[in-house]
């Protein structure tokens, strides 16, 4: 196992951009990635057709 | 105790269990992709006018099947064999439960087979996008789903390997980025399969009786949720390839980690709204809707694929440069290996993808412009540029890349293999490109016979549209024998080829793990971070790194122009609607 | 290898981009806003947008409304199969159906005015596809929607089927004339 300094690694983390740490995340990436399409594609456009008026005749 | 072994000749660590299950996924979605060819073969010598091979009730059955088979057999199969690669093989990691991982494989092949069976028993001729109310038998829905489900058992498995490689320490940092793009794929592919069950599992019930209704507007919704974001899985995830054989071949290193992980992260943000630009001539969706859907919010995820347009040959073009090929603008490119198929089957994924695929596919989706192309043939001879020049031909080059790499086989008919991304590429070129021209002329998509026989009222379309759909027919047939010698020569290295190392005999191509004495238990070293580079040298004139892939950059920005406004001014002529 | 490995900073976000990716990023972004406000001005400005006009409709209802309108308007019959022939009156709403495997019922318009074209299927999913101008609708069915076109060109014109809807959907036909 290659040496590690735990110390270092932590004094890093601090200055890590928060843009950084949403790309490291994988977990807070996939919530982005459903919640998008979800939201505006697919709930936003269910919406749409549910609200479409009967035929007035 | 997990078991690796280490490629004597990349240095790549193989983890047994995860090298078998990219070996099974890799074959099964080649045996699809053949599957796939030999369906193609038959759907376009029936498009061609001139011979109009099968009777109408076959042509449309070999099509739904040709559809299903190619596009998601052989995409979803070969992408499994990719996440297992970037995220165990390029982590140095163990693969995260392996017994999982199998029975998402033994599901997969079940789905595909139960599918496959129904669409031949003949009574699911319903295309692969299955439009209720048009119904098929119910084994035709439930083996996508079971298809499906096993799918996102191996995506799970892909995540709970980034978990365990970040839990074992297995790397230094962040993750490389061609594991980042296929973690990107992982995520659109999790939506997509989510979409897949939102919508196929009702379905699945209406065709047993169970439900009495389904929509046919929402089905249209919920489906293309799944359909066309199964297209950004491949997106994401040939992409991550690029980078991957540009890092193999050149050794090159990202322009910019930031650059490309932020265009990535565009993908997560907006990629999976594009759905929308399959339902925009349908009835009632709000033009809101569809400008910001159609448009992945304001193009955002069409910055991203300029982006990657730029950084991935821009990376081979600085790691050309370093080695000294510094004369004019395009000698690092004239120099590049074209006579190896890994590297031509990437490049010509790159290039395709972009001019070919690319441009069309951002016109179409353009709200309006839709009303000129909607279920034209154009839509295929697009999507044959992005899905098959673009991710097909980057899943053969890979493939090439494995043969020795993965299977440990020296590949067969090497000069073969350096026509055959030429020959492949060449007619699916042609096929692309004609179709499209016979849609500008109105020729329909999934139409048996452009001449409407048995109709009284009769309607020829100009000459031109049968002279293109017979070049398109001719491009097929050359395209079907280069994807005939892909697979040749695929499956027949890995049955035939010179066996690299000595446990890798016939079984263990397709599978079965290689004897014990091939491994060893000790764990990898840690996979280093790249080495830091001496302050950016400049490689390139006035200060930029990589000018020639700047200047074909330019070349797709004016050729995109030219050809969205001239769409717009079709678009002008005909009738008003509003 | 290094697009393989980990990136070379811990910190790799901080690495300043160079001046290329800048630059390329700039006019791709430029080029997407401009792709993108095309629409909007387009619905402006332009003479072919889709309407959003739409309505939930059962079959039975929507053929009670061709009848009428067929009643109403029918000056011929075409082919064997006598499909009517109907002429509306300038600007009226014409009500076109699709089923397996027609067109129904064929229309008679006039150039250079506009008229309320109502599209419904009463089975399956169709495509309206308008030759040769090529103009492309999808037909779902339950859904009428309507839009408002203006033939801009005398002729006969065919609509085909290009959506499919089995076997006999490459021979689905329909007709439009349009007089001066
Ligand atoms: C090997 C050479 C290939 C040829 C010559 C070929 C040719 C064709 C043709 C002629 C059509 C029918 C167009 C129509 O009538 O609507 C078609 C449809 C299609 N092809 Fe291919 N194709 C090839 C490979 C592939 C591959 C590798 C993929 C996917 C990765 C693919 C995906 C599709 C899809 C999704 C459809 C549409 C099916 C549908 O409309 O439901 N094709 N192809
Ligand atoms: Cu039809
Ligand atoms: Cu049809």
């Amino acid at each position: 196992m290659a040496d590690e300094n735990n110390t270092d690694e932590r004094e890093e983390d601090e200055n890590i951009s928060p843009w950084q740490q949403i790309i490291d995340n994988p977990f807070l990436l996939l919530f982005i990635g459903v919640a998008m399409p979800t939201v505006f594609y697919t709930l936003w456009g269910v919406m749409e057709i549910a609200s479409i008026p009967v035929a007035p005749y | 105790m997990a078991q690796f072994r280490q490629c004597p000749d990349t240095g790549l660590f193989f983890h047994k269990e995860a090298e078998n299950l990219m070996k099974a996924n890799a074959v099964a979605g080649v045996v699809c992709l053949l599957i796939g060819g030999i369906l193609a073969l038959l759907v376009v010598l029936t498009r061609w006018p001139a011979i109009h091979l099968l009777p109408a009730d076959s042509f449309y059955m070999v099509l739904t099947a040709h559809g299903v088979c190619a596009l998601i057999f052989w995409m979803i199969f070969f992408e499994m064999a990719i996440l297992y690669f970037a995220g165990s093989t390029l982590l140095r990691s163990r693969l995260a439960t392996p017994r999982w991982a199998w029975a998402g494989f033994v599901m997969m092949v079940i789905g595909a087979v139960m599918t496959l069976a129904a669409i031949f028993g003949g009574k699911s001729s319903v295309m692969m996008t299955s439009y209720v109310p048009m119904r098929a038998e119910p084994h035709f829905y439930l083996g996508l789903v079971i298809f499906a489900v096993g799918a996102l058992i191996g995506c799970f498995v892909y995540l709970g390997t980034l978990v365990v490689a970040k839990n074992e320490k297995t790397y230094e940092g962040s993750v490389p980025l061609v594991t980042f793009g296929a973690t990107v794929a992982c995520i659109i592919a999790i939506f997509t399969i989510a979409s897949g069950a939102e919508i196929l599992i009702p379905t699945y019930l209406w065709s047993i009786g169970y439900i009495s209704h389904i929509d046919p507007a929402m089905y249209r919704l919920i489906w293309w949720a799944m359909g066309h974001s199964s297209q950004q899985i491949n997106v994401a995830a040939h992409v991550a390839v690029w980078y991957l054989i540009a890092g193999v071949i050149f050794g090159a290193r990202p322009m910019s980690e930031k650059v490309s992980r932020a265009a990535y992260l565009l993908y997560i943000f907006f990629l999976q709204l594009a759905s929308a630009h399959h339902l925009l001539t349908d009835p009632g969706l709000s033009v809101e809707w569809k400008l910001f859907n159609t448009s992945y919010a304001m193009y955002l995820a069409v910055l991203a694929s300029m982006i990657h347009g730029l950084t991935v040959p821009g990376a081979i073009e600085v790691a050309q440069r370093k080695k000294g090929l510094t004369n004019g603008a395009f000698e690092w490119l004239r120099k590049a290996p074209w006579g190896n198929p890994v590297f031509s089957s990437m490049f010509i994924s790159l290039v395709g993808f972009g001019f070919l695929g690319g441009i069309s596919g951002v016109v179409m989706g353009t709200e309006q412009i839709s009303i000129i192309i909607h279920n034209t043939i154009y839509v295929p001879g697009h999507f044959h540029a992005t899905v098959v020049i673009g991710t097909t031909m980057a899943w053969m080059g890979l493939t090439y890349l494995l043969i020795p790499v993965l299977f440990r086989r020296k590949m067969i008919f090497p000069q073969a293999a350096k026509m055959q991304p030429y020959i492949f590429a060449l007619g699916m070129s042609m096929v692309a490109v004609f179709h499209m021209a016979a849609g500008t002329l109105g020729v329909a998509r999934r139409h048996w016979d452009m001449g409407f026989a048995g109709n009284p009222l009769g309607f020829e379309y100009p000459a031109t549209a049968y002279l293109l759909m017979g070049i398109a027919g001719v491009g097929g047939v050359i395209g079907v024998i280069g994807g005939a010698l892909f697979c040749i020569i695929a499956v027949g290295s890995l049955v035939f080829g010179e066996k690299l190392q000595k446990e890798a005999g016939l079984l263990q191509s397709f599978g079965v793990p290689l004897a014990d004495s091939a491994y060893t238990n000790e764990k990898p070293a840690r996979l280093p971070m790249a080495p830091a580079e001496a302050v950016e040298a400049d490689h390139g004139e006035s200060g930029f790194e990589a000018p020639g892939t700047f200047i074909l950059a330019m070349v797709l920005l004016v050729s995109f122009v030219i050809y969205y406004f001239i769409n717009w001014k079709y678009l002008s002529e005909v009738w008003g609607i509003s | 290898m290094t697009s393989l490995l980990p990136p070379a900073q811990k910190n790799w976000w901080a690495v300043p981009v160079g001046r290329q990716e800048i630059i390329w990023i700039a006019i791709a972004l430029v080029w997407c806003l401009i792709m993108f406000f095309m629409m909007p001005l387009w619905h402006m400005y332009g003479n072919q947008n889709i309407p959003t006009e739409a309505y939930k409709v059962t079959p039975a209802k929507y053929q009670a409304k061709v009848n009428e309108m067929i009643e109403k308007y029918k000056v011929r019959e075409e082919t064997a199969m006598k499909i009517p022939v109907v002429a509306p009156p300038d600007g009226a709403d014409v009500y076109l159906l699709a089923r397996l495997w027609q067109w129904y019922p064929m229309l008679e318009l006039k150039k250079d005015v506009t008229y309320r074209l109502h599209l419904n299927s009463i089975d399956w999913n169709h495509g309206f596809s308008l030759q040769p101008v090529n103009i492309n609708i999808q037909v779902v069915p339950g859904y009428e929607m309507v839009l408002n076109i203006t033939p801009n060109k005398a002729g006969e014109y065919t609509i085909v089927c290009n959506e499919y809807c089995g076997i006999m959907h490459h021979a689905m036909l329909g007709k439009i004339w349009v007089k001066e």
